[in-house]
């Protein structure tokens, strides 16, 4: 069964120049071990390819537990300069949670 | 030295409430409140002002925050250290110093500077985003190093009740008064990991009590419209417990702190500060009562050799123009609207955005399938040398009115001038840091 990663997990997003930073935490502790296996990032660039033009890279936090995602080039320029809406990336944490996975 | 010492977070960006941090003055029982109100642009900006006028460049909003902070804090014996100081400190506790006169008041401010480097650049220096030298990107304004807490700690200690800074590192506002107080070495790079997390998680306060979180339905945040902003406790052994003023809205949770914890983190196992390379991966996060938690394990490495510099450009203008369309076939409208604007703008923007506010604009897409919107406003903008040029794309999206699709309504256009950031590397000791007193 496909599921969101909304009905899981929550995300907030960051922003660092161009660089767009996104947390992916699981609601349950237990759900971590999943996303580890899905939300990988390959699958986070493959999904968010019309906003990330650059590198995605996954961190793993087994502590909190908690992954993040360090997205390039995906603001436009960053929020200075960009000619986007959202010049932070600020709503992209709900892209992030828009991905579907397969439990 | 004191066992535990209590800090509150009453503004994490310069636009912030205000009445957040009265509460944590007044009913907080702190012994710091800290007020983080500049962003990079930010300084750029007071730069410019200061440009015009030298007795400005600090935060415009610094006046209303002191008038309404000041007696609170000398009546409660609360220290405030604020980096409201922006491009000018030093006018920044002169400001200060004639508010506490005007209010009877007696206060000594230290403004800490050193951060302004401008004049050491040479333009040369290579810029971090592009690796092309600094002066490519345009006519410089500002530079600014980050300093850290070495740079606040000669503030703290000569006694004063308000430390104003200009551009240090968010967290080191935090991480100056525990070594201060809990006699934390600077070159311990585990204690000064810990003063790093416990900084991070404070500093864009209330982003830790549920602010920038709630989901209602699904991380349902009481009483927003409230919003307390957090204070933390934190003890000789490195333990922090985060907290609230009782009775202020908002919450503080596991997930609310785990979500502020990454938030714009690169590399959780480097987190890069004057004070110290933090490591955030051994952090355990704990529920230890009702908006209560408590964060131990962060660690670190020393501190590096160069502070990050934060070099302020003109970037031109931005033009904008909006203008809605809705009911049957809204979308339909607003496209064409949108393609009538690119082919009358492309040759003169090299770069033109066409959003669709309602359906592709703040995601740049659409992830996934969902009906079509009631309403759609188109939104056009461009980046241009001159104010005059940019107000073109204003101009052209109002002249939709008569010249465009059927039932276009609410025109609006904007132009503002463009600060651009580019980051580049100074070695420590350049910067030197100084700081100034002021009484009144």
């Amino acid at each position: 069964m496909k599921r969101k990663l909304y009905d899981i997990a929550h995300s907030r997003a960051g922003d660092k120049g161009n660089t767009l930073v996104l947390s992916l935490i699981p609601y349950k502790e237990e759900d971590y071990p999943l996303l580890k296996e899905k939300v990988t990032a390959e699958a986070v660039k493959s999904h968010l390819k019309d906003i990330v033009a650059g590198e995605v890279e996954r961190y793993e936090l087994p502590n909190l537990p908690a992954l993040q995602f360090v997205c390039r080039q995906a603001l436009l320029g960053g929020v200075t300069t960009s000619l986007a809406m959202d010049t932070h990336g600020k709503s992209l944490s709900y892209a992030l949670l828009g991905m579907e996975v397969e439990l | 030295m004191k066992d535990t010492i209590r800090i509150g977070c009453g503004a994490g960006f310069s636009g912030d409430r205000l009445e957040p941090a009265v509460i944590l003055a007044e009913r907080g029982e702190l012994d710091y409140l800290v007020l983080e109100c500049l962003a990079e642009r930010t300084i750029a900006l007071a730069q410019k002002r200061k440009r015009e006028d030298a007795t400005k460049g600090y935060d415009p909003l610094l006046e209303r925050r002191i008038e309404q902070l000041l007696p609170i804090l000398k009546k409660n014996g609360v220290r405030l250290i604020t980096n409201m100081g922006a491009a000018n400190p030093v006018a920044a506790a002169e400001k200060v110093c004639e508010i506490a006169n005007r209010l009877n008041l007696s206060v000594t401010v230290a403004a800490i500077t050193g951060d302004d480097v401008f004049r050491q650049l040479t333009g040369e220096e290579t810029a971090m985003e592009t690796g092309q030298p600094i002066a490519d990107s345009g006519q410089l304004i500002s530079a600014n190093a980050y300093m850290g807490t070495d740079a606040i700690l000669p503030a703290l200690e000569s006694g004063a009740d308000v430390v104003i800074t200009g551009r240090v590192a968010d967290p080191s506002l935090f991480v100056a008064p525990l070594v201060h107080e809990l006699g934390w070495s600077l070159d311990d790079p585990d204690q000064m990991g810990q003063a790093t997390v416990i900084g991070h998680l404070m500093e864009c306060a209330g982003q830790l009590t549920g602010g920038y979180f709630a989901d209602p339905g699904k991380k349902d945040i009481p009483d927003m419209a409230n919003l307390g902003h957090p204070f933390v406790d934190v003890s000789q052994d490195g333990r922090a417990v985060f907290g609230k003023v009782a009775g202020t809205g908002g919450a503080i949770r596991l997930e609310t702190a785990k979500e502020q914890l990454l938030y714009e983190v690169m590399d959780p196992s480097q987190y890069f500060t004057p004070d110290v390379v933090a490591d955030f991966t051994g952090v355990t996060l704990k529920e230890v009562g009702p908006d209560q938690i408590e964060a131990t394990g962060g660690r670190g490495q020393a501190k590096p050799d160069k502070l990050k510099v934060s070099v302020g450009y003109h970037a031109g203008y931005i033009g904008e123009g909006e203008i809605s369309y809705a009911g049957s076939n809204a979308l339909g409208r607003a496209q064409l609207a949108g393609s009538i604007i690119e082919e009358r703008l492309r040759d003169r923007f090299t770069n033109l955005r066409v959003d669709y506010i309602g359906s592709t604009s703040v995601h740049r897409t659409q992830l996934g399938t969902w009906p079509e919107p009631y309403e759609i406003r188109l939104r056009v903008a461009g980046r241009a040398a001159t104010a005059a040029e940019a107000a073109l794309v204003g101009e052209e999206v109002e002249a939709l009115y008569t010249n465009g699709p059927a039932g276009g309504g609410g025109a609006r256009k904007y132009v503002y001038e463009v600060v651009g950031i580019v980051s580049t590397l100074l070695p420590r000791e350049k910067v030197q840091s100084a700081v100034t007193i002021r009484k009144a």
